[in-house]
C-alpha cells in the first residue's frame, strides 16, 4: 500500500517541484518558448534537456535490472506503429498547448498556484479526455 | 536563488540554470517512476488514470497520488522563492485549450511528460514523432495567434 501511494506521490511532488523551478508553470514562459519568431525564450529547452539527460541515464540503468526496486515487473508501452491517430492526436495537443500555454503537468501544478484558472484548463482537459472514451465506445 | 537567476546572452527573458535544474528533478521523478514501479511518468495518461478516464495497469490510488503530488511540488517551490503567481489566460481560452488538450493527449496517447522527456530519452520511434508534431503545431499556433493579433495573456 506504501510502496503503491507513497512512490507516486514523492515522483509527483518532485515532478511538480521541477515544473515550478524550470517556470513551466507560468504560461507566459511556455508561449515565449512556442514564439519562435519573435522574442524567443529558450528556457524550455533546457528544462526539457535536463529531463531527457536524466531520463537517458535511467533508460541505462533500466536494462540492466531484471525488475522495478519496488515493484514486480515492468510496465512499459511497446509499440513502434506510427499511426494517424498518434499523429494526429499530437498535432491537436500541440494547438491546445500554444493557445493557453499549458500542458497537463503545469495544468496539474498550477493548481497550487492560481487554483480558478489551473481548475478551469483542468477540467475541460478531462472533459475532452471523456469525450474521446465516449466516442470510442468504452475501451 | 541568486544562481538560478542567471540568464542568457542574447535572450532577455531565459532563465537556462532554473530551467536546467527543473529538468533535473522532472527527470529525476520520472526516473523514480521508471526505476521504483516500472512505470512511465506520463502526466496524462496518469491523470486519464487517476480519474477512472483511462484503463491501464497502475493502480488508481497510485496514479491519483502522483497527480495531487504535482500541485504539492509547487507549492514548495512557490513557497520557498517567494515569486509573483504568473498570469494566465482568461476562461474561455483556457476551457478551449484544455478541451483540445485532453483530447488529444488521448487520440495521441501522450504529451509532454511522456512522449516528450520519457519517449523521447529511450528514442522511441513514436514518441520522437509525437513531440516533433506537436511541438510544430505549438509554434505554428502561437505564430498565427500573433499574427491575427489575439493575446490570451496580459
Amino acid at each position: 500500500m506504501i510502496r503503491d501511494t507513497l512512490l507516486p506521490l514523492v515522483s509527483g511532488t518532485i515532478f511538480g517541484a521541477g515544473l515550478a523551478l524550470g517556470g513551466m508553470t507560468d504560461p507566459a514562459r511556455v508561449r515565449g518558448f512556442l514564439h519562435l519568431f519573435g522574442n524567443w525564450d529558450p528556457t524550455l529547452a533546457f528544462v526539457m534537456g535536463g529531463a531527457v539527460l536524466v531520463m537517458a541515464l535511467a533508460w541505462l540503468v533500466q536494462r540492466r535490472m531484471q525488475r522495478p526496486i519496488f515493484a514486480e515487473g515492468f510496465s512499459l508501452p511497446d509499440r513502434s506503429d506510427l499511426t494517424a491517430r498518434l499523429i494526429g492526436g499530437s498535432a491537436l495537443f500541440g494547438i491546445g498547448w500554444g493557445i493557453a500555454g499549458l500542458c497537463p503537468g503545469p495544468g496539474f501544478a498550477a493548481l497550487a498556484i492560481a487554483p480558478t484558472s489551473a481548475g478551469i484548463f483542468v477540467a475541460a482537459m478531462l472533459a475532452g479526455m471523456i469525450l474521446v472514451r465516449l466516442m470510442e465506445g468504452k475501451t | 536563488m541568486t544562481l538560478l537567476a542567471t540568464g542568457l546572452p542574447g535572450f532577455p527573458d531565459a532563465a537556462p540554470l532554473a530551467g536546467l535544474a527543473g529538468g533535473v528533478l522532472i527527470g529525476l521523478a520520472a526516473a523514480l517512476m521508471l526505476l521504483g514501479a516500472g512505470r512511465i511518468a506520463g502526466v496524462s495518461g496518469i491523470a486519464a488514470r487517476a480519474f477512472g478516464i483511462g484503463s491501464g495497469s497502475m493502480p488508481r490510488i497510485g496514479a491519483s497520488a502522483f497527480v495531487i503530488g504535482l500541485p504539492l511540488g509547487a507549492l514548495i517551490i512557490m513557497g520557498l522563492s517567494g515569486a509573483a503567481a504568473p498570469s494566465f489566460a482568461g476562461p474561455v481560452p483556457l476551457v478551449i485549450a484544455g478541451l483540445i488538450v485532453g483530447i488529444g493527449t488521448r487520440l495521441g496517447s501522450g504529451c509532454t511528460s511522456g512522449h516528450g522527456v520519457c519517449g523521447m530519452s529511450r528514442l522511441s520511434q513514436r514518441s520522437l514523432v509525437a513531440t516533433a508534431t506537436f511541438m510544430v503545431t505549438g509554434f505554428a499556433t502561437v505564430a498565427a495567434m500573433n499574427a491575427l493579433g489575439i493575446t490570451v495573456l496580459p
